[in-house]
């Protein structure tokens, strides 16, 4: 792993924190908020790829952890991983490694819509199948219930993978990270 | 820098180390799992609260770490009351409180930078294959650069505001990432110029 | 002194600079041209950011950067590492914006980055950082937030944290163009004052004025080689 490489992870740390800033959409009804933030974790593994994606991932968690309010709200600290919904977080790692990894292997193929599918994948059912079980394993909760109290939060992370394609593409287009990851080291691939 | 969440005291809790805190909220969260009984919840809340009164701390920190969650443990508690009464639906509930308490106490008496300290000393320890110097240039380089990083995310609003685009996400994040990757570029010369090996 | 021996160097296939011969002992050089005129890569050479693909960078009797054509002998590659490691030791890089050349979140920790990596030990450490921020009137913002200071300090700050790692040479790359006026003389009074060899790359010609030579640089060559005043009155010419 190259110093550049640790550039791009501290750096796309920082994007994922500074995206709290991005002004929350509220669903009516539910009152449930569509942050940004979930975002960045989609960007950080179509734009990074699986290893840097998933490590600035970490990254970000770990200064979350140690007591930096940097998720959207202003929240922060070891709280966020114990209350109920603390398997999103986690399942945040795994989802930027398979949005990477995935991006990797459709990398000459990528385009809105194989981007935006490798997106809900690894964002939404990836995610779901970690943070639901999770959910329902500390709340102690059928996992049928606690997937029926996600549900309101599909259609905001369907927008959002929507948006993140636009932006995996768009970014390929002027800075195509991964290819050049490739052409480096060809005998990686 | 972003300020930390510490709530500034010198007091037993204060003083303690961040590892030792971090050992005792794993053991307390990995007991109150294991032995799911009020006879381990009950001098589990009392423990915490013990905590908060030692390190100065008032209902009102209390409270704000609570009210994150309020209603998603409201929405748990309903549905416990469904599945197991009353007594399990406040066990299940009071447990996410304790925990939750427990964790925010360490947070709010432990300074981020004694965290990374800690993580900076145990890394002394790692074994070899572990890039050492690498964590932490990446930690460091994180905490330097998300100011910077809010900073140009409100700069981009602010030009895509001119444009009518400042709601617009792909508008702004777009040169948001490309800027960044480029800058990355020159920081990763930068460090490289001062490196010599 | 550096010595620069039929140098070229080519990206992506596209030549940057062609056969680059230079013999560098000046106490203040200046490199000016036009955009895209090779000479941000001819910068970049003097301490290896940048590796010729053909010919040698030499900094005095060493050799600096062999040969690429010497092919895959794993002695020579030990001995381009050996190269690089002399040059990076010897030539100080100061960056056109000083905010992707700080990497810590406290000024004394930025400072303290390069001095590890040189590994002295910490109070080798205290002593040189406090010297040098003393020395360019920064000592007060020993303990600041990088990202708090003005971009005046931040140049200033980027500037100690290659002098505290004592270079034989500082090659500054456009290190005034996001600077005011005020902030501009203070760098240049800074540089004035340094005992050691300055390589400035500038499109801000009047800091020139005291120089002892300037290169002008032209589609990758070297088209003058003279006194400030000689040097910069033909790429006025140039332009016009």
């Amino acid at each position: 792993m190259s110093i550049r490489d640790i550039v791009f992870i501290a750096l796309f740390a920082a994007i994922i924190a500074a995206l709290a800033l991005f002004p929350p959409i509220i669903i009516p009804l539910i009152n449930v908020p569509i942050t940004a933030q979930s975002l960045g974790i989609m960007l950080a593994g179509g734009v990074l790829g699986a290893t840097r994606g998933g490590l600035s991932v970490i990254l970000f968690l770990v200064l979350v952890a140690i007591g930096l309010p940097l998720l959207s709200g202003g929240r922060g600290g070891f709280a966020v991983f114990f209350g109920p919904t603390g398997g999103y977080l986690i399942g945040w790692i795994v989802a930027a490694v398979v949005i990477g990894f995935l991006t990797e292997r459709f990398w000459h193929r990528l385009n809105y819509v194989s981007s935006f599918l490798i997106c809900v994948f690894g964002g939404i059912v990836v995610l779901y199948a970690i943070g639901i079980p999770w959910s329902a394993a500390v709340a102690d909760i059928p996992v049928a219930t606690a997937a029926a109290g996600s549900a309101p939060f599909i259609p905001g992370d369907i927008v959002k993978a929507l948006i993140a394609a636009v932006v995996i593409v768009t970014v390929k287009r002027s800075y195509p990270l991964i290819e050049a990851e490739r052409a480096d080291r060809p005998s990686a691939a | 820098m972003i300020t930390d969440l510490y709530i500034f005291g010198d007091t037993v809790v204060h003083r303690l180390g961040p590892g030792k805190k971090l050992l005792a909220l794993l053991v307390l969260c990995s007991l109150l799992f294991i032995f799911e009984s009020w006879l381990a919840l009950l001098p589990a809340a009392l423990l915490v609260l013990a905590g908060f009164w030692l390190a100065g701390l008032s209902a009102h920190h209390a409270f704000a770490a609570l009210r994150p969650v309020l209603w998603i443990l409201a929405a748990i508690f309903l549905i416990q009351l469904f599945y197991s009464g009353v007594v399990g639906a406040g066990f299940v509930v009071m447990r996410f409180a304790v925990l939750i308490l427990a964790a925010s106490l360490v947070t709010l008496t432990t300074r981020t930078s004694e965290f990374v300290d800690g993580i900076m000393a145990g890394l002394r320890y790692a074994p070899r294959f572990v890039p050492r110097e690498k964590i932490a240039l990446a930690i460091a380089m994180t905490m330097r650069f998300i100011p910077r990083l809010r900073a140009q995310f409100d700069e981009i609003r602010e030009a895509q505001r001119a444009r009518g685009l400042e709601r617009n996400p792909i508008a702004l994040l777009v040169p948001l990432i490309v800027r960044t990757l480029k800058d990355a570029d020159e920081i990763a010369q930068a460090i490289e110029a001062r490196s010599v090996d | 002194m550096i010595v620069f021996e039929n140098v070229s160097v080519a990206k992506g296939g596209r030549p940057v600079l062609h056969d680059i011969n230079l013999t560098l002992g000046d106490r203040r050089i200046g490199i000016i041209g036009r955009n895209g005129s090779g000479k941000s890569t001819l910068a970049r050479l003097f301490n290896g950011l940048e590796k010729p693909t053909r010919g040698h960078v030499r900094l005095g009797s060493a050799p600096v950067a062999p040969d690429q054509g010497a092919g895959p002998d794993p002695k020579a590659g030990d001995s381009a590492a050996d190269a690089l490691r002399h040059l990076r030791r010897h030539v100080g890089f100061v960056f056109q914006n000083p905010d992707n050349q700080i990497v810590y979140p406290i000024v004394r920790e930025d400072l303290e980055f390069g001095l590890k990596n040189l590994k002295l030990p910490p109070d080798e450490r205290r002593r040189r950082i406090k010297a040098t921020m003393q020395r360019l009137g920064i000592a007060e913002l020993a303990d600041r937030f990088t990202h708090e200071l003005s971009g005046g300090e931040k140049q200033l700050v980027a500037l100690a944290g290659v002098l505290v790692m004592q270079p034989a040479m500082i090659v500054l790359d456009e290190p005034t163009t996001l600077l005011d006026l005020w902030n501009r003389r203070r760098l240049l009074t800074v540089l004035e004052a340094l005992e050691q060899q300055v390589v400035l790359v500038t499109h801000d010609l009047d800091l020139l004025d005291g120089f002892d030579r300037v290169l002008l640089i032209d589609e990758g060559r070297v088209i003058a080689d003279g006194p400030p005043h000689e040097v910069t009155d033909r790429y006025r010419s140039l332009a016009a």
